[in-house]
């Protein structure tokens, strides 16, 4: 560009640049610190960490000492794996149903399925734990996995929906044509076609159940509690440099699957679009 | 082929699920609020003229929202220039920053929230780096306080402000800013004149996203923000699970969810009525 540089345009980059820093600064910089804290060697959390060890981890790791997290961590899969496989087989199937339906009714089905996306997640929370202890039931992982499922629904049905929309109609419209029935298309030519779509929404869905509070808040006992409650109640009480290695853990998790899913699904792109 | 009816069909049973278990238990807490006693035999208004005629109550509903908006504030100043900068990286960075952008979402809320322990804290990494350099002699006190909340959640709460953001911005087409400079208006005016009203949809919509989520936001509140600062999630959690006053814990669920709810009607008005005054 020919254009001479501006007073105006040396300072829209500087101020621009400067905020944009600190924002990547902010994202990234805590998951490095806590990565590093997880290897200290000393016995409370401090930044710089005291001397380099794994000793932490191997605490995490042995059963005897921390048996009460690695049942807390089972609890989390469990449930996350239950109401992700639930999810997607009742997403896709509504998915399919409401896409090309123009009607208003579909429209507000769709709304209202994408709504505990901005309903406090403390105000369902609470009413799913009063409604089924009026009801009479006691807590349990069944409970839990009934709350993940609708807090999860939303991840399932965007991107399920979106790969759907992005469907050439041509291609069901050829398949019918040539004698297919419904159910051959769907299984030949639908559902391969918006895998990806859902394999993305089934993985960020999982992810949203193990990560969830509001509802694992109120519908867990000490018997199903789940790794965020745990982890909750570790950061409460004494600052058990635990916290740092399961950190350490989840982080390292979360980087590798997101990689998996990158390279299989394109899950950025999906989650941008 | 199938008739349309048969295929409307098949969302039937997550529409069932859906009035199961949300519909039905979000209507059984507007119910259950209606009661005055904590065993739920005595129907009445009086848990919501308790609540309400409480003014602590009110100054609990003012901070939560408050929050909120100073979360929007904050993740908007830092966000909006990295969406910025993401228009302008080639392809390949641009992978690489929307991997780091999506990355926190997928780790865990509590693994954020302990971040900021260790970062905040009395030795942590803040504190450690301003005496190292002689800038303050006493620790700063930054857990406990709003501001050090305010500082977590902008990070907690940020991927939900820049996904919105950048798939807004990437449909823009790059002609218009280059149409501008050719024109002569300079970058500053660029930004305010075309870029930030055709990307408002996704403003908005992240808006809206982090306001539902830090409002709600119990653990971050609870352990950063400590005992001294109450926000409505914890009131709700004492009144349910400590107190075990069901109705009154459900007027103050249900005062966040109004509250939360008109706060993003509005928000979502606004966004309407600027995206109409953009293509009108």
């Amino acid at each position: 560009m020919g254009r001479r540089q501006s007073v105006g345009d040396i300072s829209y980059g500087l101020v621009i640049g400067t905020l944009a820093l600190l924002a990547v600064t902010i994202i990234v910089a805590p998951v490095i610190i806590v990565l590093l804290t997880s290897f200290t060697n000393g016995q409370a959390i401090k930044f710089p960490p005291q001397g380099l060890s794994l000793r932490w981890y191997e605490q995490l790791f042995d059963a005897s000492k921390s048996g009460q997290i690695h049942k807390t961590a089972g609890n989390s899969l469990i449930i996350a794996a239950w109401s992700t496989g639930i999810g997607v087989v009742l997403g896709t199937m509504a998915t399919l149903g409401l896409a090309r339906n123009r009607a208003r009714l579909a429209r507000v089905a769709d709304g209202f399925f994408m709504s505990p996306l901005v309903l406090p997640g403390m105000t369902f929370g609470l009413a799913a734990l009063v409604y089924f202890s009026l009801l009479g039931f006691r807590p349990s992982i069944n409970l839990m996995i009934a709350g993940h499922l609708i807090v999860t629904m939303p991840f399932i049905l965007r991107t399920t929906s979106a790969s759907l929309s992005q469907l050439d109609p041509a291609l069901l419209d050829s398949s019918q044509s040539l004698g297919a029935s419904w159910f051959y298309t769907l299984r030949r030519v639908t559902l391969p076609l918006i895998a990806p779509g859902i394999a993305a929404g089934a993985f960020l869905a999982f992810m949203a159940s193990i990560d969830n509070v509001p509802v694992s808040l109120f519908l867990s006992n000490a018997r199903t509690d789940t790794l965020p409650i745990r982890m909750w109640g570790m950061m409460e009480s004494t600052l058990d440099v635990r916290v740092a290695a399961v950190s350490g853990v989840l982080i390292t998790a979360a980087f590798l699957l997101m990689l998996v899913m990158e390279w299989t699904v394109g899950i950025t792109r999906r989650m941008r679009d | 082929m199938r008739s349309k009816l048969a295929e409307w069909q098949l969302a039937l049973p997550l529409g069932l699920a859906f009035a199961a278990l949300f519909l039905a238990p979000l209507l059984l807490l507007v119910g259950v609020s209606f009661y005055n006693d904590e065993k739920i035999t005595q129907l009445g208004v009086g848990s919501w003229s308790g609540f309400f005629g409480d003014a602590f109550n009110y100054k609990v509903i003012v901070d939560t929202l408050l929050l909120g908006l100073k979360t929007i504030c904050t993740t908007v100043v830092i966000g909006y220039p990295l969406a910025l900068v993401y228009m302008d990286l080639s392809p390949r960075l641009q992978k690489v920053l929307i991997f780091v952008i999506v990355m926190p979402l997928l780790l865990s809320v509590v693994v954020r929230t302990f971040a900021w322990i260790v970062v905040l804290g009395r030795e942590g990494v803040v504190n450690s780096v301003l005496l190292g350099l002689g800038i303050i002699s006493e620790p700063l006190k930054l857990l406990q306080t709003e501001l050090g909340l305010v500082i977590s959640l902008t990070q907690i709460e940020m991927p939900l402000m820049l996904l919105p953001l950048i798939s807004v911005m990437s449909r823009v087409d790059p002609n218009l800013r280059d149409a501008s400079a050719a024109l002569g208006a300079s970058r500053w005016r660029t930004l305010f004149t075309v870029i930030l009203p055709l990307s408002m949809p996704g403003l908005v919509a992240g808006c809206l996203l982090v306001f539902a989520s830090s409002t709600t936001a119990f653990i971050s509140q609870t352990v950063i923000g400590g005992v001294r600062l109450i926000y409505l999630p914890l009131v709700i959690w004492q009144q349910a699970l400590v107190v075990y006053h069901w109705p009154l814990a459900a007027v103050a669920s249900l005062s966040l969810m109004i509250s939360v709810m008109t706060v993003i009607a509005a928000l979502s008005w606004i966004g309407r009525r600027s995206g109409g005054y953009v293509n009108g």
